[in-house]
């Protein structure tokens, strides 16, 4: 590509994030099939056996998600119930330090949350916000796209032009946005509810432009084939069309900016947290729980932050070594 | 390189070096902003003190807060405190040169009353200043005030000719719609004059050579930075790049004393943190109880004063660095307070007194808090929240920065809350100021109980409230507001929780006093 | 071709009207303003007075008719905060977040380059896989930790490099503040520079690696090789500069992005530039600030979007052909 066009640019803005526009119309034959029709035949499934690497990071991810749905069963206290929290056993180090206690494994934090279980939770709290707040993403990116590709003239025009204008404010200028609309509008609401649903929007409406511009790509080449042209012959409605024939051959690039952008959407929470926009400390996110224990790093209280930012890193790294092979994998120039 | 050449670059080099050797800069971070220069732009702790540097007021306050002679050298009260006669110092030099005469500090009287200044409290409305002769006035009241004085000291004077010339004769209103000279600009009487002010990022202090005390600090420069984030703030300090800073968080005083840089001054602080509660509806906002207000019912709020336990607070959230107060008033500010005790931590007792207010299994309600203004602020109303939990309440907490706290709890705001934190240090450092402005019963058009958030009303601390005010003999004037906050406390109009504590780093290399009113004063500073 | 400009600039002006108008009536729900003006004893009259003065009784289509004809003239009013005009308050931060933001850049160009072409080039090395670790870690843990880690490492146990503010500044010209042209600048700037320029170096890294690694693959390069060209030809005098026309592309790209996610390097290290201004200013609801901030951010988006459109419209001839046609 010596000399690319600003789709292509575009597309590689995407790739910057892992996702490849360039790789859509490689994908599969153009016969609609179910996503893991296709990874069960294909090539990929072999080639995630024979990554030692994705193997560990699925496996790592697997065991997180377990933790995080069975958080109830496998923690030994509520860290959202203040009734259960003795500010007596506050700050306490890990048990096998001098000073532990027994009771809490990995310590408590400032309030007496018991860090093992605070972790549970919050990491429950985390993958619910990102994924549902990529999840939101996905589907307000690929509706627009779609309908930006298929549709064509003003409609794209004025799609991509909303989608610069989004551009133009970064994820936590938006959660501020939203967070100060909410506040105003909900004056006297409970926050600790709210704050949730704040960041699943702030996340789910400031990353759906690359699933947009990818899908958009993918589909004014896909529109001009001749399975969509028959199917338009034949008179099927265009709504039909672009869900049952054009959507499964162009969604493919969208699971490795799904995945990779799980782990931009945790970090986001994070640093909103840190910025004070994120969950209640009485909620406590794994990002909430840093900036709880980033305040506690000089003082020598290094569990409270430890913990938490460690098992972020090692979430997020799975995450992302898992979109990186996913990458990898459905490139077909790379294979 | 010849000779001559090299000697002159060494003796250079020296002269660079004595300069460097001799030179004293002081590196001061705070928390907070020094967002405008104009003295009557905005009443905080912290503005107050930097200016302070800058501009002086007719009295001053010294290390122990006491009252002192400022640029009045002394003063007379006559007429049963309806007149005061105040004799100014005499060879007082601004810092553009000028002489400072009783015609500035009249300028000064009527802008700090003027519209758009946040200080018009400081002088009452109807006082008259009459001059008497170049250095000596009188001021005649309407009503004895024989408090009058109290907060003068943070009434900065004005040159009236300065102002005047450079169109800042009116007072900068926080609601500025145009930039102003004095908002940018400093020209006071004080030991200190400002080099270059860049708000929000950087004020350069020098000493001011015609000041006409006699300096007890060694500076030759003090660089002001803000830094509000605490952890780099202590980290700066930690690292040396700078020499003072406030605060340093409470969990950091170890790490900070442990280090051979710097150290932690320590001391208490006369602000009382408490909880109120919203006594006025007849429904309160944020609440499973309908149709009643469960805190207009003295059982409830005594319930809330046992569930409490301040001593854990004090220990594991304060990390020892508070004092648990029975009162809403520092101990160091009213004789009698040792005569009060805290209620004992209780909370079986506290269930049963909710059971007999007809709560058996408590009830819900929600809860603001700031979040960023005092110490630990957030933290005392989780913990709260989890001593409450335990006799059966259910608080929603509301922890939030102080600009949407204040937004939505104030006056402005319209009281929208229904069980807050706040602070409140008295500005005159007197009872009466927290009768006045914090139990008193609020009405429209009257100052009284304006911070009074939750509206606790009791009209017979009112009516003792107005007769402390003018009572001249002090032992009277406690045998009152001990009378007062006999009420006050068996009506649980509050809970209060502690005074906190000061904590300000400064380097191994400095030495500095602490005022218990937390205003860091470099001009009290020596540099190693 | 002229019609495709005008048009691609209208479009442009159109979409600064809606970052406008998203700024404008967005924050005008964050918070009211006065309350941040005035101490806990004003009396409400005058809080209503300083309501009027300041337009806010007014209606919201009128507010956003001044705010947009005051834009044009580079007038956003007076800070609330500061009562400085904000448009002096943020010309005189520019400096610092610009070069902050340039030393980032340019801190993730380079070594992301290099790092990426190595990994490419020794595609099972030891080193390459270390990289690509560290690259993932990089992506793994938020910038404010890593920026605490740096300081905390840097600063306070070793006490090599200042822990914040840009050291010595010196002023060039009538509005620019650098602080290139001193030692305790430079210094100051490495820490807050590789925490922000961290996350774009990773994405640099990996896709002049993965770029790389297509353009080894292709005939272009078996061609050379089978012309006998020397390896360290093909390698930087081929494959390279091909690589580095994107890369470049998406470096000036992401420069906006830099500059906005300066928000929270600047708050960890205290830097003085816009960003902290900007945080501070949504603590304070210092509307005029944050308002002028977003149409800032907004606007260098736009035109670093308008002109490496205008410039691929000129430099590449299929789609000049597809205008013309």
């Amino acid at each position: 590509m010596s000399h690319p066009n600003p789709e292509e640019i575009k597309g590689l803005t995407t790739a910057l994030t892992g996702a490849s526009a360039g790789a859509a119309p490689h994908l599969g034959p153009p016969r609609p099939r179910s996503l893991i029709e296709r990874m069960k035949d294909s090539d990929i499934w072999l080639s995630f056996k024979a990554s030692k690497l994705a193997m560990v990071a699925a496996l790592v991810f697997v065991l997180m998600t377990f933790g995080a749905i069975f958080a109830p069963l496998l923690a030994t206290m509520n860290p959202f119930d203040p009734a259960q929290i003795f500010l007596a056993d506050s700050s306490l180090p890990p048990a096998w330090a001098t000073g532990g206690d027994p009771r809490f494994f990995l310590g408590t934090d400032d309030q007496g949350r018991d860090m093992y279980s605070a972790i549970l939770y919050g990491l429950r709290i985390s993958l619910i916000v990102g994924g549902l707040g990529v999840l939101l993403a996905a589907l307000i990116g690929i509706t627009l796209g779609l309908v930006a590709g298929y549709v064509g003239g003003r409609v794209d025009a004025l799609i991509m032009r909303i989608a610069d204008v989004q551009l133009t404010f970064p994820a936590i200028l938006i959660a501020l946005l939203i967070d100060g609309v909410f506040r105003a509008l909900v004056k006297t609401g409970n926050k600790e509810e709210s704050a949730m649903f704040v960041l699943i929007l702030s996340i789910g409406l400031s990353f759906w432009v690359q699933y947009a511009r990818t899908i958009r790509g993918s589909t004014m080449v896909e529109k001009n084939k001749d399975y969509v042209q028959a199917a338009r012959l034949v008179g099927l409605p265009v709504p039909i069309i672009m869900l049952r024939h054009v959507l499964p051959n162009v969604i493919g690039p969208t699971l490795v900016i799904l995945t990779i952008n799980l782990g931009l959407a945790i970090i986001t929470e994070a640093t909103l947290s840190f910025l004070g926009v994120g969950l209640p400390p009485t909620q406590p996110s794994l990002g909430t729980l840093i900036s709880i224990g980033q305040r506690y790093l000089f003082s020598g209280d290094w569990w409270i932050v430890a913990f938490p930012g460690l098992t972020l890193a090692i979430l997020v790294l799975a995450v992302n070594l898992l979109g990186d092979w996913l990458r990898d994998a459905l490139n077909p120039k790379l294979r | 390189m010849s000779l001559r050449k090299l000697l002159l670059v060494a003796s250079t080099t020296l002269a660079l070096g004595i300069t460097m050797a001799s030179a004293k800069t002081l590196r001061y971070a705070n928390q907070g902003d020094l967002k405008s220069l104009d003295p009557y732009t905005l009443n905080e702790t912290t503005t107050n003190a930097h200016l302070g540097h800058v501009y002086e007021g007719l009295t001053s306050r010294g290390k122990n807060l006491a009252i002192g002679p400022g640029l009045a050298e002394r003063w007379e009260i006559l007429d049963g405190a309806k007149k005061w006669r105040f004799h100014l110092r005499k060879g007082v030099k601004f810092h553009n040169g000028e002489d400072f005469t009783a015609d500035d500090v009249i300028f000064s009287a009527d802008r700090v009353r003027a519209q758009g200044s946040n200080f018009q409290t400081r002088v009452p409305k109807g006082a008259k200043f009459n001059k008497i002769d170049s250095h000596t006035l009188e001021v005649e009241l309407e009503s004895p005030n024989p408090i009058l004085i109290a907060q003068w000291d943070t009434w900065y004077i004005v040159s009236k000719k300065w102002a005047e010339a450079n169109g800042s004769a009116a007072p900068t209103p926080a609601a500025a719609t145009t930039p102003s000279h004095i908002a940018l600009n400093a020209n006071g009487t004080g030991p200190f004059r400002i080099e270059s002010h860049q708000a929000g990022v950087r004020t350069v202090f020098k000493p001011h050579a015609g000041w006409w005390g006699k300096p007890e600090h060694n500076l030759t420069e003090i660089i002001f930075t803000p830094i509000p984030n605490d952890a780099t703030r202590v980290a700066a300090l930690l690292a040396g790049d700078v020499d003072v800073i406030e605060p340093v968080p409470v969990q950091d005083i170890a790490r900070v004393n442990g280090s051979d840089k710097a150290r932690v001054l320590a001391g208490p602080e006369l602000r009382t943190i408490f909880l109120g509660f919203d006594q006025t509806r007849d429904e309160l906002l944020e609440s499973n109880v309908k149709g009643k207000n469960p805190f207009k019912d003295v059982r409830v709020r005594q319930a809330f004063n046992m569930a409490i336990d301040k001593e854990t607070i004090k220990s594991r959230v304060m990390r020892g660095l508070s004092t648990p107060s029975a009162l809403m008033i520092a101990p160091e500010l009213f004789a009698f307070s040792a005569a009060y005790q805290s209620p004992k931590f209780d909370p079986d007792g506290a269930k049963k007194l909710l059971a007999d207010a007809g709560y058996p299994n408590g009830f819900e309600v929600g809860m603001d808090c700031p979040n960023d203004r005092y110490v630990n602020d957030g933290q005392i109303c989780q913990a709260a929240v989890g001593m409450l939990a335990r006799i059966g309440v259910k608080v929603n907490l509301n922890a939030q920065p102080k600009a949407q706290y204040f937004a939505k709890v104030l006056k402005s705001g319209g009281y929208k809350t229904s069980f807050y934190l706040l602070g409140w240090t008295p500005g005159t450092f007197d009872s009466h100021n927290v009768l006045h402005d914090i139990h008193g019963c609020r009405a429209d058009g009257s100052p009284r109980g304006e911070s009074n958030l939750g509206g606790y009303c009791n009209k017979e601390v009112d009516a003792l409230t107005d007769k402390i005010l003018v009572e001249g003999d002090s032992a009277k004037r406690n045998q009152m507001i001990k009378q007062a906050f006999d009420i006050t406390t068996k009506e649980f109009a509050y809970v209060p929780l502690h005074q906190q504590a000061l904590a300000w780093g400064i380097s191994r290399d400095v030495t500095l006093t602490q005022r218990a009113d937390n205003s860091v004063l470099l001009y009290w500073a020596t540099k190693k | 071709m002229l019609a495709f400009v005008v048009r691609r600039i209208l479009q442009s002006i159109l979409v600064m009207l809606a970052v406008a108008l998203i700024a404008f009536t967005l924050f005008r729900f964050v918070g009211d303003p006065v309350n941040q003006m005035v101490g806990a004893d004003t009396p409400q009259a005058e809080v209503e007075k300083m309501r009027e003065v300041l337009g806010l009784n007014d209606s919201t289509l009128v507010q956003f008719a001044r705010f947009i004809w005051n834009a044009l003239h580079f007038d956003f009013g007076i800070s609330y905060q500061f009562r400085q005009s904000v448009t002096a308050l943020l010309a005189e931060r520019a400096p610092a977040t610009l070069e902050l933001a340039l030393a980032a850049a340019a801190f993730a160009l380079v070594v992301g380059v290099l790092m990426g072409v190595y990994c490419a080039l020794r595609k099972d090395g030891f080193l390459a896989k270390l990289f690509q670790a560290v690259s993932l870690v990089g992506v793994s843990l938020p910038t404010f930790l890593i920026g605490i880690l740096l300081i905390y490492l840097f600063s306070v146990a070793l006490n090599w490099l200042p822990s914040n503010g840009r050291g010595q500044v010196v002023k060039v010209g009538d509005w620019w503040t650098t602080g290139f042209l001193t030692v305790s600048g430079w210094k100051a700037l490495i820490l807050p520079a590789i925490t922000l320029g961290l996350f774009q170096m990773t994405l640099i890294m990996r896709l002049v690696r993965s770029e790389m690694l297509e353009v080894l693959r292709t005939d272009y390069i078996k061609f050379a090789r089978a012309r006998g060209l020397t390896t360290r030809a093909i390698h930087f005098g081929h494959a390279l500069k091909n690589t580095l026309i994107p890369v470049i592309t998406i470096t000036g790209l992401q420069l906006g992005s830099i500059i906005a996610f300066a928000i929270i390097t600047e708050t960890v290290f205290n830097w003085p530039g816009m960003g902290l201004l900007f945080l501070k200013a949504v603590q304070n609801v210092d509307i005029p600030i944050m308002a002028a901030y977003l149409m800032l951010i907004g606007f260098l988006f736009v035109m670093i979007n308008l002109i490496v459109d205008l410039l691929y419209a000129f430099v590449d001839p299929r789609l000049r052909a597809a205008m013309q046609g």
